[in-house]
């Protein structure tokens, strides 16, 4: 019995808790992508480096209010600059769309010119970022660093494994509820998250009953700022940032948008946490949880890691094949357009 | 219609000039050194102008197939490590024979099997990864363990290197059928995502797996198809033309040895790009056009559209591995950890964007010319940081920032000109005709 416990309290201290916030980090990821692709109709390949930008604005904003002695008690200073982050983001978003996208907007282009120019705004995107704050490594967490620690989990419960929780995880988690409640509550319930839906469905009929496109463009224009920039902050929070991961975490972004279906928020989510525990699941040595499990004889000599760290992206791209092959509309029936 | 028109000209004219420039402002040797990259930046060009010109297909993952193209060059021309094979080749190879039948066999019980099959095909799939993990593992320690610092892989089969440059294709035409008989046929997003994500995981192969090709300890020192400096500068023959001929040997030699490698991709260039012409101009290729332009149209006339896909998806990758290969070939060693999707994928694309996508002729300017920016904004970069900073005060913070930071002006500049040029001249530099 306290075998299963502490079996089960490595597995959460090493897989689950990790993969729940990186779940939380990559579905509001995906979310950004799904919207885009749902009311503007591309897959917007510049959402890493989007995410990077956004959560520049929060680093820099928040070396500002430390700077100046403002912090937040326990709790990150970051989560105090997020609304300028976001504000800065939401400019910088409006001003693409207003430069580079809504041209081909209005000149009806094919979705892959949208890709194209999304992949010019993606170069200018990394270079302003690599330019302000430079290509290398920042941490810029502050405030309690543990909620739980291992030492203190043990203490208190007597068991031989510790569980720690960061209070990066917790916030992350937290932030993403109330996020993601705010953004269901937005589209299903509000007049404008409403004609955003419509419009997303059925863009000619949505047009005839009188929905202001230009409208709905700037809306989700302001949303996937947010959520771009939540996303990364929390991520920059839990790990670090660095340019160059944001960029790359676009595989498994877009491999939860398409896992669960392109186009349907719901499936966003449950593709991010779909691509989280795989990923999080394969790359971790299962030897401890499984030498708790198993009778002594059979305990494995091997860390019994299925694959080493550096291919998690092989994960994502796996579970994106199978669902290509086996269910290409996603989990949620997401559009194809 | 493979004509050029006067502004073509004037156009790879004004390119040679640029070229010609860099000589005379910096050295010839700058110049022949760019230029070399710029002869493979165009093959690459070309491939994926047969991919997106001809095909309309979008293809992000150019730098997997473009390092697939550089594991071939090492795989041919290193000498074979004989201790290593004679510790663990053996049983390595059986572990990825195993793999292999594995997935065979999984992929036989999906086809055959009626009833059973998911559990059937997770079951093959499960004991076959233990099996396989438990004879190849072993494989590969024994191979690393064989004097890691110098060897420590299999090493390749000895052969001339450039015979490495059509097996790099092959390598890289055989991902490409993988990938594109499963995100072929299929939305066309999702051959982007399916490309970004084996290109990440070839490099993550190539830096992981040090029994393959050493992994981040690069494989350094590989065969040349050209003579080296220091033969050059010890043969009193080429010493005595050299200094008749007025030149300094040493500068001579490296000269010499950059033109060498620069008619060999010459040659390599023209072959392809009569060849491209060629199909571009046949009925396969008016084929591939029609599909591109309308697919449905193309279908109702009976083409099959998915196959037509998958084949100029494999002969494009094909000729960015060719590439690759002739670059690791070029710089001599295979570094996986140099490679950067956005100098080899995205860069590609701004590329044949900027040269004209379906005109093979616009894909070679694009290629010289983007690749001539590329290394050259830099140094402009810096100078025009310098110009703006004059004014600034000594040891003020912006301005060592901005100093610092002008290195960094490559991917903006090459962003906003990607962005300008689809936005007023979609259509690129030599425009399809």
């Amino acid at each position: 019995m306290i075998d299963l416990l502490n079996a089960l309290v490595v597995l959460g201290n090493f897989v689950i808790v990790p993969a729940v916030s990186y779940g939380a980090q990559l579905a509001l990821g995906a979310l950004g992508v799904t919207l885009i692709y749902g009311i503007l109709r591309f897959s917007n390949f510049a959402h890493g480096d989007t995410m990077a930008f956004g959560t520049m604005a929060v680093i820099l904003t928040t070396w500002g209010l430390q700077s100046i002695g403002i912090g937040f008690g326990p709790l990150p200073t970051a989560l105090l600059a997020l609304p300028v982050g976001i504000a800065v983001t939401a400019a910088l978003m409006l001003g693409t769309d207003r430069l580079v996208y809504r041209f081909y907007r209005r000149a009806k282009a094919v979705p892959v010119t949208f890709v194209i120019a999304s992949l010019g705004v993606m170069f200018v995107m990394n270079g302003l970022v690599r330019f302000i704050i430079g290509p290398d490594d920042q941490r810029f967490a502050d405030g309690e660093r543990f909620l739980i620690s291992a030492r203190d989990f043990r203490t208190l419960t007597g068991l031989d494994e510790g569980l720690a929780i960061r209070t990066t995880q917790v916030i992350t988690v937290v932030v993403a509820v109330i996020v993601v409640a705010a953004l269901f509550w937005f589209l299903n319930k509000t007049r404008t998250g409403k004609s955003m839906r419509a419009f997303s469905d059925n863009e000619d009929l949505a047009l005839l009953s009188g929905i202001n496109p230009e409208r709905v463009v700037v809306i989700t224009w302001l949303i996937v700022a947010a959520l771009a920039t939540i996303a990364g902050t929390l991520y920059g929070l839990d790990k670090s940032f660095k340019p160059f991961t944001y960029f790359q975490l676009l595989l498994p972004i877009f491999a939860a948008a398409i896992v669960g279906g392109l186009g349907s928020p719901l499936g966003a989510i449950a593709g991010g946490f779909v691509i989280a525990f795989a990923e999080v699941t394969i790359t971790y040595p299962l030897k401890k949880v499984l030498g708790y499990l198993l009778p002594e004889a059979w305990e494995p000599a091997s860390l019994v890691q299925l694959l080493s760290t550096d291919y998690k992206f092989a994960v994502s791209f796996v579970i994106l094949l199978i669902v290509l092959l086996f269910r290409p509309t996603g989990l949620f029936a997401g559009k194809s357009v | 219609m493979s004509t050029l028109r006067p502004i073509d000209l004037a156009l790879f004219a004004f390119v040679a000039v640029l070229f010609i420039g860099t000589g005379f402002a910096q050295s010839w040797n700058v110049t022949l050194t760019i230029l070399n990259m710029g002869l493979i930046s165009a093959i690459m060009a070309l491939g994926v102008n047969m991919q997106w010109g001809y095909a309309g297909l979008f293809n992000v993952g150019i730098m997997g197939f473009v390092a697939l193209g550089g594991l071939g060059a090492v795989l041919v021309s290193m000498p074979p490590v004989g201790e290593a094979w004679a510790q663990g080749g053996i049983r390595l190879l059986a572990g990825l024979v195993l793999g292999a039948a594995t997935v065979t066999a999984a992929i036989l019980a999906w086809a055959r099997l009626t009833r059973f099959r998911g559990l059937a095909v997770a079951g093959i799939l499960l004991i076959g990864f233990f099996v396989f993990r438990s004879v190849f593992d072993g494989g590969v320690q024994a191979v690393e363990a064989v004097n890691p610092a110098v060897t420590g892989y299999l090493g390749g089969l000895g052969l001339p290197v450039v015979l490495s440059w059509p097996v790099g294709g092959l390598l890289a035409a055989g991902a490409a059928w993988v990938i594109g008989k499963t995100a072929l046929g299929l939305r066309s997003d999702y051959l982007a995502i399916a490309t970004l994500g084996i290109a990440e995981i070839v490099i993550a192969i190539l830096k992981n797996e040090d029994w393959l090709a050493r992994g981040v300890k690069n494989v350094i020192g590989l065969p040349r198809p050209v003579p080296y400096e220091i033969d050059l500068q010890n043969s009193e023959a080429f010493v005595a033309r050299m200094t008749a001929w007025g030149f300094d040997p040493v500068t001579a030699s490296s000269i010499t040895v950059k033109l060498g490698y620069t008619a060999l991709f010459l040659l390599v260039l023209a072959i392809l790009l009569w060849l491209a012409q060629a199909a571009l101009a046949s009925p396969w290729g008016r084929m591939m056009r029609a599909i591109r332009d309308n697919e449905t149209a193309a279908e109702a006339m009976g083409k099959d559209v998915t196959r037509r896909h998958l084949q100029i998806f494999v002969l494009g990758s094909a000729v960015c591995g060719l590439a690759g290969a002739m670059m690791t070939t070029l710089d001599g060693q295979l570094t996986p950890g140099t490679y950067q999707p956005l100098r080899y994928t995205f860069l590609v694309w701004v590329m044949v964007i900027v040269g004209g996508s379906g005109n093979n002729w616009g894909a070679v300017l694009g290629g010289f010319l983007v690749w001539w920016l590329w290394v050259q904004v830099e140094p402009i970069g810096a100078m025009l940081m310098e110009a703006i900073t004059s004014g600034m005060a000594d040891g003020s913070w912006l301005k060592a920032h901005l100093l610092e930071a002008a290195a960094h002006m490559r991917l903006l500049t090459m962003g906003i000109i990607l962005l300008l040029v689809l936005r007023f001249s979609p259509r690129g530099l030599i425009p399809e005709r």
